[in-house]
């Protein structure tokens, strides 16, 4: 059963249809790239899954027992992040709060599972650390290790490499691989085809308020220099 | 200095003063974490001259003044938190919103000819803190200490990443909204003693000094608010010392000189 199912999911940006009805599904411990120009809708759609955008029409349906506060979010890094004055441990654990009711004290169970985030991700020995003053790789691998202990089923990642150079952003996508061969379920926001190719197992192409593909990542290339949207997705 | 302490024992206004300035410091430094590191340190500023527009309207109309200054402030806050950056960026709208405020609040003042007690919203005063004032001081500073204290993890996820926590499923907006309503009222009680020109400053530099030094949203918490605390003793008893010296000054510019002492602590660890 999927995990995600989009039924003729229809979305805008700032009053601009950029989604008309998209229908697709996401199985359980697949990794899929989401691609497209600026302005295809790639974000608003991961806004939608959340739940933080609403939908002009359509339906998400999440299976496999998954809730919508269940979701693992690695958002962009804002302007205001750069200078927070937070510990690492802080940042982390807040990736339980979804787990707490109205009175949010994290206890031992939380402690343990953000520990383990950390040693999973090799920044347990940072844990102590100012989280503003770590490196652009170090920081977004908080980041993810706040989303793992949202969720253990699926992540969703907006250009997680996107500030990252080449060797810290080629550790990232390893990081997530190995997320994944673990039975992660990714969906990631990329602008880079070639390391969504090299990675993913779909690609998801959005353009035109449509998906101009989406299946296998090994038959992606062929079908888009066919379409003729290979370039516009590079 | 023991006869200082007399007066404070003495005489009520003193006493009254001395309590609401350091429930005030504590809800102001506080709340000011959250507002510098949302990139909001001009609200304080911008929500003091809309609470000096709406004291003034309450004062050439005849209605009490903290009945009207209260709710107006505190819609003001939460618009101001809440519209902030969608139609026009933050920083703006409270210049368009505060400039506004203030010219209705001097317009009505000139009209009516009254100046009534409005040099002592813009300066700030030791006598002007009322018995009423005293208590919702004591009540404010059990909202934001009960607040901050049960919400704490919730409001850090917030400050630190809205999109991350609307995700989770937490309620942005109404945590956005209670921390406005909670500003307003600090600003408008804190306009008494600081000033509507320097009642920012107890805001903003307790959460900007404690961040020179620590780097833990706790610790900086913290720490703000023993800041602002020792910011506010030194400024009150300056203000005893030199009879005259207006408090909101004294204690900003005590503010300035630990903010400057804290800055070059900072410098020299690094």
């Amino acid at each position: 059963m999927a995990i995600i199912e989009l039924k003729n999911v229809t979305m805008s940006y700032e009053g601009s249809r950029v989604i008309n009805e998209l229908s697709i599904s996401i199985n359980k411990g697949d990794y899929v790239c989401v691609v497209g120009e600026n302005g295809s809708g790639k974000t608003t759609l991961i806004k939608g899954l959340l739940g933080l955008k609403a939908l002009d029409g359509g339906e998400i349906i999440f299976g496999e027992g998954l809730r919508k506060n269940e979701i693992g979010y690695l958002p962009q890094q804002s302007e205001m992040q750069r200078d927070f004055p937070a510990s690492v441990k802080e940042v982390v654990r807040s990736g339980r709060i979804n787990r707490k009711g109205i009175l949010a004290f994290f206890g031992a169970k939380d402690r343990k599972i953000c520990d383990n985030a950390m040693k999973k991700l090799e920044i347990d020995h940072l844990a102590h650390k100012c989280y503003h003053e770590l490196s652009g790789g170090q920081q977004q691998k908080v980041l993810l290790a706040r989303a793992i202990c949202a969720s253990e089923h699926l992540l969703i990642l907006d250009e997680p490499a996107s500030s990252l150079d080449v060797g810290a952003a080629d550790e990232m996508y390893e990081v997530i691989n190995k997320l994944h061969d673990e039975g992660m379920t990714i969906i990631m926001i990329s602008h880079d085809i070639e390391k969504a190719l090299t990675w993913a197992d779909y690609v998801l192409h959005l353009g035109n308020q449509k998906a101009l593909y989406y299946g296998r990542s090994k038959d992606y290339k062929a079908r888009a220099i066919e379409g003729g949207f290979w370039e516009r997705g590079k | 200095m023991s006869e200082i302490i007399n007066a404070i024992f003495t005489y009520g206004f003193l006493s009254r003063a001395l309590i609401v300035g350091l429930l005030i410091s504590v809800c102001a430094a506080v709340l000011g974490v959250i507002l510098v590191l949302k990139r909001y340190s001009m609200i304080g500023d911008g929500l003091s001259h809309i609470s000096f527009g709406a004291l003034a309207f309450a004062s050439v109309m005849g209605f009490a003044p903290l009945s009207v200054a209260l709710p107006v402030v505190a819609a003001a806050a939460v618009l101001l938190l809440r519209l902030g950056g969608k139609k026009i960026k933050g920083d703006s709208l409270i210049a368009i919103i505060s400039g506004s405020a203030l010219a209705i609040g001097i317009m009505l003042i000139s009209y009516s000819g009254t100046s009534a007690d409005m040099n002592s919203y813009l300066i700030g005063s030791l006598y002007a803190i009322s018995k009423n004032d005293m208590a919702m001081a004591i009540v404010l500073c059990m909202c934001v200490m009960i607040v901050f204290t049960l919400l704490y993890n919730r409001i850090f996820c917030i400050t630190f990443d809205e999109d991350f926590a609307s995700a989770t499923g937490i309620k942005v907006n109404l945590y956005n909204t209670i921390v406005a309503v909670l500003i307003a009222v600090t600003v408008v009680l804190g306009m008494r003693l600081m000033g509507a020109l320097l009642i920012s400053s107890l805001i903003v530099f307790p959460a900007l000094s404690a961040m020179r030094v620590f780097k833990s949203f706790m610790a900086v918490t913290i720490s703000a608010a023993c800041i602002s605390v020792i910011s506010f003793l030194a400024g009150f008893f300056l203000t005893l010392l030199w009879d005259g010296m207006p408090t909101g000054a004294c204690i900003t510019l005590v503010n300035l000189i630990i903010f400057i002492g804290l800055s070059i602590a900072e410098k020299v660890r690094k």
